[in-house]
């Protein structure tokens, strides 16, 4: 899949801020006023930031709205729903912290819950496609909430929380990728299944149906990223998880808290880049690419 | 609604011969010439007389080698559009409910003034089915021309695709394969007629059948053959001399 950046702007910016929303609805950290308003102020900017990224590869911005209609189907639907109301939920929460030196525990705790479900439904709409095996893994939503989580309890500065939070998001990551790796062979879709013309070795595409590019083959066969998609799972696998944990490890101080933040962030971002460029479209067989 | 119905009164799609298909691509100029200047956004082209040019299709013609088991390899047309699912993935995850499956014929179509352009319709499509318009920002897709079949200021010959309409070869059939009686059902069964990719569960309308199998062209070539006589086996005079001074050097 061609790794758009909006989309993984989207998915790593809204999926931290979503997590850190899920802390703060919980109370942790127990804050008020000005400090309260800043770690808001951050979740807002961060989950916001990362739905408005998202709209910008739709071609019709402007019709955004219509979105909600569809939810009884639609992932992306209901993502949009989820997202509005746990925003909604959260701003009137974060309303009673930072002014009134208010804790509202059941909304803080429905606001959480709306954070998750979020982030739930945005793994949904990868995880429902077929037609990506790589993405269609019961792991997708455990991929996207244990990112999301780890990432919110460090910006939430919850060290005890986030150390075991990224060692479990550590290892989802590495299963994902185990079993990603072997995903398309395992769904049996191939060049036979697609042409319907016998057994899939004895197939070759032999001539395309155009000699240029087209949509089918930008937004579906993304083969140049591949190539050092080892070496960057590595990198990406140090920044997100490793680098912080350590930094979490050693004494305290402000500067590393803050170094381990970003490590993360780049991280994730990078992750999300090998998620899509990674994926491969059942649609390349019929090119004879993948 | 992106709800998909739970039937539809007709199941409207194309039947495709990879036996008869010549690989001519008339189909595809047809089906772009048609739908460019009538139901919706046109079919836009980028770049189209420089170096990288690039359009919106519905409608692709792949070619295919395939060596069977036995016998010569063969080369298959294989022309591709919307297959009309009946469950549709495409109609289920799009969020505006631009995209829908019609109950009175099952064609999919899109709502385009509803389309925001995420294009999560086509990741959905194992088929690649459907090509975003560049220019327009919406989702482009096979309508069955819908602005033909059923349009009577049309002569009655010319009320099928404009696909089928043009195939040369008579590659390309259209009717209702909900019908076991139709034309194209009949076909289907005759032939074998079959599903692309059916462990994607999409239960696609359109069929293809299968390339007939190939005469086999023996050692033998005519059962009269071994009563000829034989063809200059020994050469003679200059051949031969040739023939013994290039075997002793």
């Amino acid at each position: 899949m061609h790794p758009a950046p909006s989309v993984i702007i989207f998915t790593t910016l809204s999926g931290l801020g979503f997590g850190l929303l899920f802390f703060l609805g919980l109370g942790l950290p127990n804050v008020s006023g000005w400090i309260a308003l800043v770690f808001f102020v951050i979740a807002f900017a961060l989950a916001i930031g990362g739905l408005l990224a998202s709209t910008f590869h739709l071609g019709h911005p402007e019709r955004a709205w219509k979105a909600f209609s569809q939810w009884k189907t639609s992932w992306l639907s209901r993502e949009g729903w989820c997202a509005v109301t746990a925003l909604l939920v959260m701003a009137l929460y974060a309303f009673g912290v930072v002014f009134l030196d208010q804790r509202w525990r059941l909304i803080g705790w429905c606001g959480a819950l709306a954070s998750v479900l979020t982030v739930f439904t945005t793994s949904m709409i990868y995880t429902q496609l077929k037609t990506i095996p790589r993405w269609n893994m019961k792991l997708t939503p455990a991929l996207f909430i244990s990112f999301s989580l780890a990432g919110g309890a460090l910006l939430a500065g919850q060290t005890a929380i986030a150390q075991p939070l990224l060692l479990i998001a550590a290892l989802v990551q590495i299963l994902y990728w185990h079993l990603g790796d072997k995903a398309f062979a395992k769904s049996k879709t191939n060049m036979g299944t697609a042409t319907g013309l016998g057994a899939d070795h004895t197939i070759r595409a032999f001539e395309p149906p155009h000699t240029g590019t087209n949509y089918l083959l930008r937004e579906f066969v993304h083969v140049v990223g591949r190539k050092h998609a080892e070496k960057l799972r590595v990198i990406s696998f140090v920044l997100a998880f490793a680098l912080p944990i350590v930094l979490l490890v050693v004494p305290f101080h402000h500067a590393f808290a803050l170094l381990a933040v970003l490590s993360h962030m780049g991280g994730v971002a990078l992750s999300r880049w090998l998620f899509f460029a990674q994926a491969e479209h059942v649609v390349g067989l019929y090119y004879g690419k993948r | 609604m992106t709800q998909l119905p739970e039937s539809t009164d007709r199941k409207m799609g194309l039947v495709i011969d990879l036996d008869t298909c010549v690989g001519c691509h008339a189909c595809v100029i047809s089906c772009k010439g048609w739908n460019t200047e009538n139901y919706g956004a046109p079919l836009s082209d980028q770049d189209a007389y420089g170096g990288n040019p690039s359009g919106t299709f519905l409608n692709r013609v792949h070619s295919y080698e395939v060596q069977p088991a036995q016998g010569h390899a063969q080369l298959i047309h294989f022309p591709k559009s919307c297959l009309h699912c009946e469950d549709a993935p495409c109609v289920t995850v799009c969020p505006t409910g631009a995209s829908y499956k019609r109950v009175e014929d099952g064609i999919v179509f899109v709502n385009e003034s509803d389309c925001i352009g995420c294009g999560l319709c086509a990741w959905s499509c194992p088929y690649g089915a459907r090509e975003m318009d560049m220019a327009e920002g919406v989702m482009k897709k096979c309508t069955l021309c819908v602005d033909r079949i059923y349009n009577e200021n049309l002569p009655e010959v010319d009320r099928v695709p404009s696909c089928v309409r043009t195939c040369p070869a008579g590659a390309r059939h259209f009717g209702d394969l909900g019908d076991p009686d139709s034309d194209v059902s009949k076909l289907v069964a005759e032939r074998g007629g079959m599903d692309l990719m059916p462990e994607m569960g999409t239960k696609p309308v359109n069929k293809y059948l299968p390339p007939r199998p190939k005469d086999q062209i023996d050692d033998q070539i005519d059962i009269l053959a071994p009563l000829l006589a034989p063809v200059a086996e020994d050469p003679k005079g200059f051949l031969a001399w040739l023939d013994k001074t290039l075997e002793k050097l």
